[in-house]
């Protein structure tokens, strides 16, 4: 197995885990962290297989969209963030009301 | 070369289960501050990930932004939602703990087995695809950038950088319109005064540096933004303020000056070439080094007004 499959493979391995969190965890900032772990497993899948080049220099195409989507999530974050202390200080619990809550 | 090999192999493999156990312990942990801590290691690891990849115009965002920015804006949120939640601990409701642990073992099965199906699907791609780096490289020369990266972003696929511009305006007056919220004011000590001072004049030269080095070499506007935007994080933190009167009309103009430039050299080339964002091969090089330096100052501002999180010398009250 080369390099790139490893990774690719750790890629994967994030993303479900990421995945996992989302779902079962309740805390909003619990959840933020799981999806910037997604973001970080779909971004290891795209590079490590623009590697697959057999000496030449790795795909740049992925490797751009990658940095531009670096960018992205860190902006998706701060405004995850500010959304969820705008919802604690109206609700005082940074948490979404579940099923049969009001 | 057989020891080198191997040698290289135990690196990848401890830096992939290091990933993976660091993002475990990151989502697993109970104490949120241990969680947010983890997860900026996470984010060193990552870059490290990137160099083995063959990928260090990643791996100088990643050690910026992912790391950095995120990591500052992570812990400032942990501790403006302590001072919201005025206990201090963050209750959890006690659940039914039957359905709790059911829904687990069934979110946990199901996506053991995509995960599962995932590994099989890429361990089932072929082993060598060039992809279009042929491409890339046979027309880099008149992309007026030596940088593949670089000449992907600001070049071939302008687009997706003027949009991505735009994205992050997007967020800064979503982030700007939620106002209300309580900002975290700590006094600096005087180490963080003295480092503030002594950093933000070399985080400015470094991000000049990578601008202009990334016409060539690892770099670019989007790493010389996001260390722009560190030094302004520092700054923040440091206590300093926007003078009032170039909170107003100058920040604002700064802020949007990286997508009015695109938009604008966008237009140009729509009326000269027929193309939206085709740079003829004589300018690429001077309007890429335009855009680039306009779009570093506009990514430096406005990730450093993500962390500020309300527009300066708006009425901060609790």
């Amino acid at each position: 197995m080369s390099t790139a499959f490893f990774y690719a493979l750790v890629g994967v391995g994030l993303f479900c885990l990421g995945l996992y969190t989302l779902i079962v965890q309740a805390h909003l900032l619990r959840k933020i962290l799981a999806f910037n772990v997604m973001g970080s497993g779909v971004f290891l899948v795209l590079v490590a297989l623009a590697k697959r080049t057999e000496d030449a220099l790795p795909d740049p195409v992925p490797h751009a969209m990658v940095i531009t989507g670096i960018v992205v999530a860190v902006s998706a974050t701060a405004l995850a963030l500010t959304l969820m202390l705008k919802l604690a200080k109206e609700t005082g619990k940074a948490e979404l009301a579940g099923e049969g809550e009001e | 070369m057989e020891a080198l090999g191997l040698l290289q192999w135990c690196l990848d493999g401890l830096l992939g289960l290091g990933l993976l156990w660091l993002a475990w312990r990151a989502l697993a942990c109970s104490d949120l501050f241990k969680a947010v801590v983890l997860f900026i290691a996470f984010g060193l690891l990552m870059a490290l990930a990137w160099v083995r990849l063959e990928a260090p115009d990643i791996a100088l965002a990643e050690a910026a932004i992912g790391a950095g920015l995120t990591g500052a804006l992570l812990l400032s949120a942990l501790a403006r939602l302590r001072a919201i939640q005025a206990n201090g601990t963050i209750v959890i409701p006690a659940q039914q703990a039957a359905k709790v642990q059911l829904s687990r073992w069934l979110a946990g099965t199901i996506l053991l087995s995509a995960a599962i199906g995932l590994g099989y699907a890429i361990t089932s791609l072929p082993p060598e695809a060039a992809g279009l780096s042929a491409e890339v490289t046979a027309n880099l020369a008149a992309s007026g950038v030596g940088n593949p990266v670089t000449a992907v972003l600001l070049n071939f696929r302008a687009y997706d950088t003027l949009l991505e511009m735009a994205v992050l305006l997007l967020a800064l007056l979503a982030v700007w319109s939620l106002d209300g919220l309580p900002t975290a004011e700590a006094a600096a000590g005087p180490v963080l005064d003295t480092l503030a001072r002594l950093l933000t004049p070399v985080l400015i030269l470094v991000a000049a540096y990578l601008l202009w080095v990334g016409a060539d070499a690892p770099g670019g506007a989007f790493q010389a933004g996001s260390v722009l935007g560190a030094a302004g994080v520092l700054l923040l933190l440091a206590g300093w303020r926007l003078q009032p009167s170039l909170a107003q009309l100058p920040l604002r103009l700064a802020l949007v000056a990286g997508s009015g430039t695109f938009v604008v050299i966008a237009l140009l080339t729509l009326l000269s070439t027929g193309r939206l964002l085709a740079f003829p091969p004589a300018q690429a090089g001077t309007l890429i080094l335009i855009l680039e330096a306009v779009a570093t100052v506009s990514i430096g501002v406005t990730l450093a007004a993500l962390f500020l999180a309300a527009p300066p010398g708006h009425k901060e009250k609790l």
